[in-house]
């Protein structure tokens, strides 16, 4: 192809490899030269379904549907539905998660679909069938380790991300050496004591790194009574704050999830700079 | 003395220290975190920490579940 005079080529990012087309480039256009099979055209992170002009800057993702992309190309069609420029702020990022149960394992989850870079999550339990009603866990991981099979479940969503799987009850004495240099911690433990005793400790101890906690989601109260509050300097806490695990009122995915995920866009908004209230 | 709890003045007649201050509101001390004057506490300091006219105290209440 024949050189493009500078005054009439625009950037843009094709698969998130940046590149340069002809100005007034577009999208068909462009799939027509970069790959005919393309049957999923993405743009700026939404999926077209038209042909349409694109800009300086653009942000296209072109895929096969149902084929396997291969290594290379793997990231980039993984994060092809992403807010444009989310994935290069958290993709350095690490996040320690206190905690592989209702919580800990959905917010795990939920951050390696971002690709938040580095995850370590530390629980002493194993898998067993009470767990399946909330937990992303699996009928044939029962008697595993949860953090041994939360990191195969990983690896099955983003092979990119760096887990680091603690098999481990942390402690006032042990919880520095786990967690030294997140960039976020997560609280998401079941038990209240617990909750409070690794709080206090780790702000105490890393006293600039934000905590996102959890408390109040037991039953099936109303969903809009679980919010995102900053509680103390460096404290969040999601939940409803009251409903608490008692007979008669069990832990269900429902709330436990809803929580979970406030928790995890806590953590998002907090690796980019914004406020999670 | 005057104390902020959760951003509500509350008034003391008896000298008080974070241990103390948790049994009179009947908090579990073993289920709330403490933040004093933008500091966190640990259990380990409640009785040493002697509570002054003007703190101001955030008491973070957990419930179980998760």
């Amino acid at each position: 192809m024949a050189a493009i005079p500078p005054n009439i080529i625009m950037q843009i990012f094709v698969n998130e490899q940046s590149c340069q087309v002809a100005a007034e480039t577009r999208l068909y256009e462009l799939r027509d030269s970069e790959n005919q099979q393309a049957d999923l055209l993405i743009v700026n992170g939404y999926p077209v379904s038209a042909d349409q002009p694109l800009y300086d800057g653009d942000r296209v993702v072109l895929i096969v549907r149902g084929a396997v992309p291969t290594s290379d190309d793997l990231e980039a069609l993984l994060m092809a539905r992403h807010t444009p420029g989310v994935h290069e702020k958290i993709k350095g990022s690490c996040v320690g998660i206190a905690g592989a149960g209702g919580l800990g394992s959905q917010v795990a989850v939920a951050l390696a679909r971002i690709g938040v870079g580095r995850l370590i999550v530390a629980d002493f339990d194993l898998v067993e069938p009470s767990n399946l009603n909330r937990q992303h866990y699996f009928i044939d991981q029962i008697g595993l380790p949860k953090v041994v099979a939360l990191k195969e479940n990983i690896k099955r969503i983003n092979p990119a991300i760096k887990f680091t799987a603690l098999a481990l009850k942390i402690t006032p004495a042990n919880f520095k050496a786990s967690f030294s240099g997140v960039d976020v911690m997560v609280e998401a433990f079941d038990d209240a004591e617990q909750k409070a005793l690794l709080i206090s400790h780790f702000l105490r101890t890393f006293s600039q790194v934000p905590l996102v906690a959890g408390s109040g989601m037991a039953g099936f109260s109303p969903s809009n009574a679980i919010v995102t509050r900053r509680v103390a300097k460096n404290l969040y806490l999601c939940g409803d704050g009251v409903t608490e695990a008692r007979p008669g009122q069990g832990l269900m995915a429902p709330r436990v999830g809803i929580v979970a995920h406030h928790q995890a866009n806590a953590v998002l908004r907090l690796l980019l700079g914004e406020e999670p209230e | 003395m005057k104390l902020s709890l959760n951003g509500q003045e509350r008034e003391f007649t008896v000298p008080l220290n974070v241990e103390q201050l948790l049994e009179q509101l009947e908090l579990n001390r073993n289920q709330v975190v403490v933040e004093l004057n933008s500091d966190i506490l640990t259990a380990e300091n409640y009785v040493d920490t002697q509570l002054k006219d003007g703190d101001k105290l955030e008491l973070i209440q957990f419930v179980g579940g998760g």
